[in-house]
């Protein structure tokens, strides 16, 4: 059990920075994702969370203990990477008794604490077979099993599903997190896909060029990035970003996109010269009354949805709709946004705060 | 372009049956994609079609043609493999140009050129033309490698997970792009994946294949809409389809062992009692993990449902799939037939 302060992290490789200056607050057992590219310094900042690299400046506290400075072992945590390390010449009893025997525990205390693990993890009648022979998600449970049995403070992931396939990655994501609600050690968790974090996090952070561009609850993130980064990264597909030119007064509640004004949310802070006015994919709905108007390119079948693609005066618009509905190629049709769910960006790609999101953003 | 026939073919390695008497038909111009976990035996399909390996029993046919003693170059097919394979010494302009410059071919330089710069700009890697193959990311040299089957005009296109090792923006631009090519060209493309939205979105076909034998060939729409078992309806559907006993909602036909349910086969608001086990934000959509009676079943409900753990939600189902204790569908007589023997 563990709070997990950040403050004010950096690290730099020579002259590289991989993490700038970094903030957060990860609360006792929370299920807490790191998200962004590759390069991000995502892991960086896990692996300085482990004491596996030690913070150019910056302070980590593990429940109210200042730990930057502290070599890993001094830090009562569990990693588990991406590539399941097992010991290919032990059995599965032997993988997850190893920490424990090497502190020295008592044999019957060994024994009741792996029986524990592996009734938890669903393992039990694996327990004497050589790893060797074991499908990938069982070696998935045994590493786990090996975390978990030390009842660590908490546990630091480093993309533990990015090597398994779609099907098997989305059965092992349900039972990590049913895992998780069951023991409620606090867990930070590495990822560079967007969907996973959404699925599993109670929080996210969200960063890019080792800056945390967001910080918050997966939905409040969806619905109200505070970056156009963000905007792009969580969503699939991304967030329309359409760039017009103009000038916004607080107070405004319209935009005029060419000859069209769109209802948005009031905003509280203006902006003027290049803005990005920003729309999820299903808050677009294909209206032929609209006067916003564009030309069907491409529709892709997604069983309940569809996505389609509209070419128009501001580029490139994706709008999800039902897969009912009939649409042509190449026809012209008016297009509605839900005028409560849309998010404003400055020229750099600062959201707007609005009546609508300043909620979200003035504590993220 | 051309149209692929596999007619029963076979196929084992040692004691593992890779293909058990598979058939089937890539129509002229089609995009086909094989669909199936690993192990079901999709590249080992297009290995056979490539020329990497030869069928133990069965045919190959490409435009007509059995394929029977050609080598892989002699077949005029252009492979894309899930891992990059690039001349390290060479630029990426030169990697493109390769396929076009070899003797066989003989194209003019200007069209070489021509050919290569437009390749570039659909895949976005023009600014990278004179670079060296391997000061390229691993996105970028798996884009190079696309390029290269795709400034050649083969007859047909094979293409084995050829985006998984690219980042979700870039896969999502390149499933369009990759469409809108085959499209306009008029291609046919055999293509693999285990990754449903990319099936969906842009097979013109669907193969399904299960332990080595083809299960299903149809649209997208029509395996989705009507899958011919537990089996097909389990490749496409984001969540999984519900799978329960056949008489939970009420009584089933006859030799109905279990009940398949989509999202949009669970009605909300009327019918019996269910207990909100845990909701799942996931920005576009929210899942409902529901418990009725003892079963675990997942659908969709409102983005910002006001729903929380331990509510009550009343379900009935709506034009549920039956299965039979094969897994097998039970077809209602209403519904026609699209599966294939």
């Amino acid at each position: 059990m563990a709070q997990i302060i950040i403050k004010n992290l950096r690290k730099d490789f020579g002259a590289f920075t991989a993490v700038q200056s970094s903030s957060f607050t990860i609360e006792d057992g929370e299920f807490f994702m790191l998200l962004g590219p590759s390069g991000c310094g995502k892991t960086t900042t896990l692996r300085m969370i482990a004491g596996l690299e030690l913070p150019s400046s910056g302070e980590i506290y593990i429940d109210g203990q200042e730990v930057s400075q502290k070599p890993a072992r001094q830090r009562d945590i569990a990693f588990v990477f991406q590539m399941f390390a097992l010991y290919p010449h032990m059995n599965v009893r032997k993988n997850i008794s190893y920490p424990l025997v090497s502190q020295g525990m008592a044999r019957a205390k060994v024994r009741a604490k792996v029986a524990e693990v592996a009734e938890i993890l669903g393992i039990t009648s694996i327990l004497e077979k050589p790893v060797g022979g074991l499908s990938g998600g069982d070696r998935q449970r045994v590493a786990l099993g090996r975390a978990i049995v030390r009842d660590p403070a908490c546990f630091l992931m480093d993309e533990p599903l990015g090597a398994l396939d779609a099907e098997f990655r989305e059965h092992m994501a349900l039972e990590l997190r049913a895992l998780h609600d069951r023991m409620g050690a606090t867990t930070v968790y590495v990822t560079h896909d967007q969907l996973e974090a959404m699925q599993m996090g109670d929080k996210i952070v969200v960063m890019n060029h080792g800056v945390v561009e967001q910080f918050g609850r997966p939905q409040d993130i969806y619905d109200w990035p505070a970056t156009s980064f963000v905007a792009r990264f969580i969503g699939s597909p991304a967030m329309n970003l359409l760039e017009f030119q103009g000038i916004i007064e607080p107070g405004n509640s319209f935009v005029a996109l060419s000859d069209t004004q769109i209802e948005i949310p009031e905003v509280v802070q203006g902006g003027r010269g290049g803005l990005s006015l920003g729309v999820r994919p299903e808050h677009v709905h294909l209206d032929d009354g609209a006067p916003y108007r564009g030309r069907i390119t491409a529709s892709e079948y997604l069983g309940t949805t569809q996505i389609i693609t509209l070419d128009c005066a501001h580029g490139a618009i994706k709008a999800r709709i039902s897969a009912d509905t009939a649409v042509q190629i190449g026809q012209t049709t008016g297009m509605r946004f839900d005028a409560r769910s849309i998010t404003l960006f400055n020229r750099d790609g600062q959201a707007l705060m609005s009546k609508a999101n300043q909620k979200v953003l003035s504590h993220g | 372009m051309a149209d692929v026939i596999l007619s029963g073919v076979s196929k084992s390695f040692g004691a593992i049956r890779a293909l058990s008497d598979l058939s089937i038909t890539v129509p002229d111009g089609s995009f086909v994609v094989l669909l199936g976990p690993t192990g079901a035996g999709k590249t080992t399909t297009l290995r056979m079609v490539a020329g990497l390996d030869s069928p133990d029993h069965g045919s190959v046919m490409i435009g007509g043609v059995s394929m029977e003693g050609f080598t892989p170059a002699q077949r005029n097919v252009a492979m894309v493999f899930q891992q990059y394979s690039l001349y390290p010494h060479m630029t990426v302009r030169e990697n493109m140009e390769f396929p076009l410059k070899s003797p066989l071919l003989r194209t003019p330089p200007d069209q070489v050129a021509r050919k290569v710069a437009e390749v570039a700009e659909i895949l976005q890697i023009s600014h990278k033309l004179d670079n060296r193959a391997t000061a390229l990311s691993g996105g970028e040299m798996q884009r190079v490698s696309i390029g290269r089957a795709l400034v050649r005009n083969p007859a047909v296109y094979l293409m084995d997970e050829p985006l998984s090792s690219l980042d979700a923006k870039l896969r999502a631009d390149l499933r369009v792009e990759l469409k809108n090519i085959q499209a306009n060209l008029g291609a046919t493309f055999l293509y693999v994946t285990h990754d449903q939205i990319e099936a969906m979105t842009m097979a013109t076909h669907v193969g399904v294949l299960n332990q080595g034998r083809l299960v299903q060939f149809g649209t997208p729409r029509e395996i989705y809409e009507n899958p011919v078992s537990i089996y097909s309806a389990g490749r496409l559907g984001q969540p999984h389809i519900n799978i329960l006993p056949a008489d939970l909602f009420g009584p089933a036909p006859k030799g109905a062992t279990t009940i398949g349910l989509r999202p949009e086969q669970i009605m909300q608001g009327q019918g019996q009692d269910s207990v909100v086990k845990r909701i799942e934000y996931l920005g576009d959509q929210t899942r409902l993990h529901l418990i009725f009676k003892g079963h675990e079943l997942v659908t969709l409900t409102e983005t910002h449902t006001t729903l929380k753990t331990g509510d009550i939600v009343q379900i009935t189902t709506h034009r549920p799939f039956y299965f039979d204790a094969n897994g097998v569908r039970i077809s209602p007589s209403s519904v026609t037939q699209n599966n294939i023997a």
